[in-house]
């Protein structure tokens, strides 16, 4: 017997591909703009979201029939609040550098898009395990956008992916920099992370027709 | 008849109609109807036929630079000459400029830039031609002659060739293409090569040849730009004459020195009609108002002289129009009819604009000394702007002029809400 029934793998499957939330429905743009110079930051962020949107679907999912619906955006604000406060914590005292890196945009999960949409989208509405996968899903396909941007911008802007020197030394001129390759600093500006958006965009929806809004 | 006797143009038809609706017959009318007029007839309604289609419309565009990129042959080798051996004492432009020696630094120099130029974008059109099954457009043409004339001279080929690949597919093909882009396409090449590759494109020794190799050498040669000094020692005086810089005996990107030869290749397209010259006029006034203002505060004391500012701003007001690349930008990049403004009102505010944003960030940002294009980008993206309130306010001019000359019968509601979405 399969783990998951069909209904619930699309729950899982589709935000990674047919309905993003970045590329898609173009939400949670600006923490992939700013985190996604270095693919280490871009992957930590994505695990951070994950488990924040993960557990707070499934708490929000929980408590969907006790909370009354005028302050509901209140309680949900608690909940995701609390849930950042523990990823910043565990940040701060296992990765200080990284959490340096990442400084308040961690703090800014609070205020995703993408958590505050799924919350209030489904988990209001739903079971603890469909929302469960629910959450996980968006958040993973928030995260392959960012690792794939991030992946891009960290190889092209400064030449090392995860902080090891793949291409080469660029002060002592070896592998592709002997050959007079440069880095792109422009890769480390947030606009080429929007362009970088923007192409996978592109190449998703020129791969599905069906992607495509007529106007 | 045997087929020997059929003219070159007769075969190129011939050939056109065997590979039309294939993949590649975009490809092929490009050059097809570059070298030819095409036999095709349009079969319907009435059609008025112009000689200054968009092709001769390019081509004027060129024609107006080519005195421009050849004079700039000559400065790459002359610049680098004089910075080797210093500058010749008693110069004289037929003894020391217009030399087979000067023109050969050109040739190795100047002549690959323009021969990536035009490989690489129009490489990338006509891939975009076939994918997309439109036919090539002649957009490039320009573009690609423009290119290498805004680079310093010692830009690596490769890079030159990555920015023309970013510029016209996310400057121009993902608007649409020719025609349909909000930003200039060489502008956005060179906007890509500042940010990208920023030690290239700026500093002290990019805009003489080798000057970027022989530093930290014996042989050191300075390949500094007038503003880059300025901006760098905070100083209003330089060595070079008001003739030198007037007639482009100066350091700077490949293209953008003389201003005398971008003069009279504003005058041609002016007379040709193919460029708008409330744009160029509006331009340099605006530059001017700018540098105005800027010497009467430095004149009023307004600013101490240890001031980073101080330097640039006593540099007298016109001499912003000799140096740097504010003629190049204003002659031929400003007055680009795709992205610039359309009305005639539009055009002065839109010109305007440019030369004072353009005068304003050479003497506030001494990072950005070669701050035109940035100017000009961004008026490029306000240009719909300005266009949509002169529109507008037309229509109400109007709309007024029609009220009070007939007695309208009165509207109703409906009515009113038509004219107001038409209006808007």
């Amino acid at each position: 017997m399969a783990l998951l029934s069909k209904k619930d793998a699309n729950l899982i499957l589709d935000p990674l591909a047919d309905n993003n939330p970045i590329t898609i429905q173009v939400l949670g743009i600006c923490s992939a703009l700013a985190i996604t110079a270095e693919l280490k930051a871009s992957i930590v962020m994505a695990l951070s979201v994950i488990f924040v949107l993960g557990l707070g679907n499934v708490v929000i999912s929980l408590m969907r029939n006790i909370i009354p619906s005028k302050i509901r955006i209140i309680v949900q604000l608690v909940v995701v609040a609390a849930l950042v406060i523990v990823v910043d914590q565990v940040l701060k005292a296992f990765a200080y550098q990284l959490s340096k890196t990442l400084a308040v945009f961690v703090g800014l999960i609070i205020t995703n898009c993408i958590i505050m949409g799924r919350f209030e989208a489904f988990a209001l509405g739903n079971g603890v395990k469909r929302s469960f996968l629910d959450g996980i899903g968006n958040a993973a396909g928030y995260g392959i956008i960012l690792i794939i941007v991030g992946f891009f911008r960290e190889l092209l802007g400064s030449g090392t992916l995860l902080g090891f020197a793949v291409l080469g030394d660029p002060i002592a001129k070896t592998g592709l920099y002997s050959f007079g390759y440069e880095n792109n600093g422009f890769m480390l500006l947030s606009p080429m992370a929007l362009i970088v958006v923007g192409l996978l965009i592109w190449v998703q929806r020129s791969r599905n027709n069906a992607l495509i809004e007529e106007n | 008849m045997s087929n020997k006797r059929l003219t070159f143009k007769k075969r190129l038809h011939i050939l056109k109609h065997r590979y039309r609706d294939k993949k590649l017959a975009p490809a092929f009318n490009a050059f097809h109807t570059f070298l030819f007029t095409p036999d095709e007839t349009t079969h319907s309604g009435s059609h008025i036929r112009g000689a200054d289609d968009l092709k001769r419309t390019m081509n004027t565009v060129i024609m107006a630079l080519i005195p421009v990129l050849l004079f700039s042959m000559f400065n790459a080798g002359f610049q680098y000459y004089s910075a080797v051996n210093g500058r010749p004492e008693d110069f004289s432009v037929l003894e020391h400029f217009l030399t087979w020696d000067n023109f050969w630094i050109g040739i190795i120099k100047v002549l690959p830039l323009v021969v990536v130029s035009y490989g690489v974008g129009l490489l990338v059109e006509f891939i975009f031609a076939v994918i997309k099954g439109h036919e090539v457009e002649e957009g490039y043409l320009v573009t690609g002659m423009l290119v290498p004339l805004i680079v310093p001279i010692d830009t690596p080929l490769w890079m030159l060739a990555v920015a023309i690949v970013f510029g016209v597919v996310i400057g121009k093909e993902v608007f649409g293409g020719t025609g349909m882009n909000i930003l200039n396409p060489a502008l956005t090449i060179r906007a890509f090569l500042f940010f990208a590759y920023p030690t290239w494109m700026t500093g002290d020794k990019v805009w003489v040849h080798e000057a970027v190799e022989l530093a930290g050498t014996p042989d050191a040669i300075s390949g500094e730009t007038i503003l880059g000094y300025l901006a760098q020692n905070n100083a209003s005086e330089f060595s070079y004459s008001v003739s030198d810089m007037f007639f482009g005996f100066i350091p700077g990107s490949v293209g953008e020195t003389s201003a005398f030869l971008i003069l009279l290749g504003g005058l041609f397209l002016i007379f040709s009609k193919i460029a708008s010259w409330r744009i160029m006029v509006s331009a340099v006034i605006g530059s001017l108002v700018m540098g105005l203002i800027f010497n009467g505060v430095a004149d009023a004391g307004w600013i101490s002289e240890t001031s980073n500012f101080y330097g640039l701003m006593s540099f007298d007001f016109w001499k912003h129009l000799i140096v740097g690349g504010l003629a190049f930008g204003i002659v031929y990049m400003a007055t680009d009819p795709v992205t610039g403004s359309q009305t005639n009102k539009g055009k002065w505010i839109y010109g305007f604009l440019i030369g004072f944003i353009s005068v304003m960030i050479r003497v506030f940002n001494p990072a950005y000394p070669e701050g035109v294009f940035l100017a000009i980008l961004l008026m490029n993206v306000f240009a719909p702007t300005i266009d949509h309130y002169v529109v507008r306010g037309n229509i109400r001019k109007r709309m007024k002029r029609l009220k009070n000359a007939v007695i309208l019968p009165k509207e109703t509601k409906e009515q009113k809400e038509q004219l107001k979405v038409e209006t808007i």
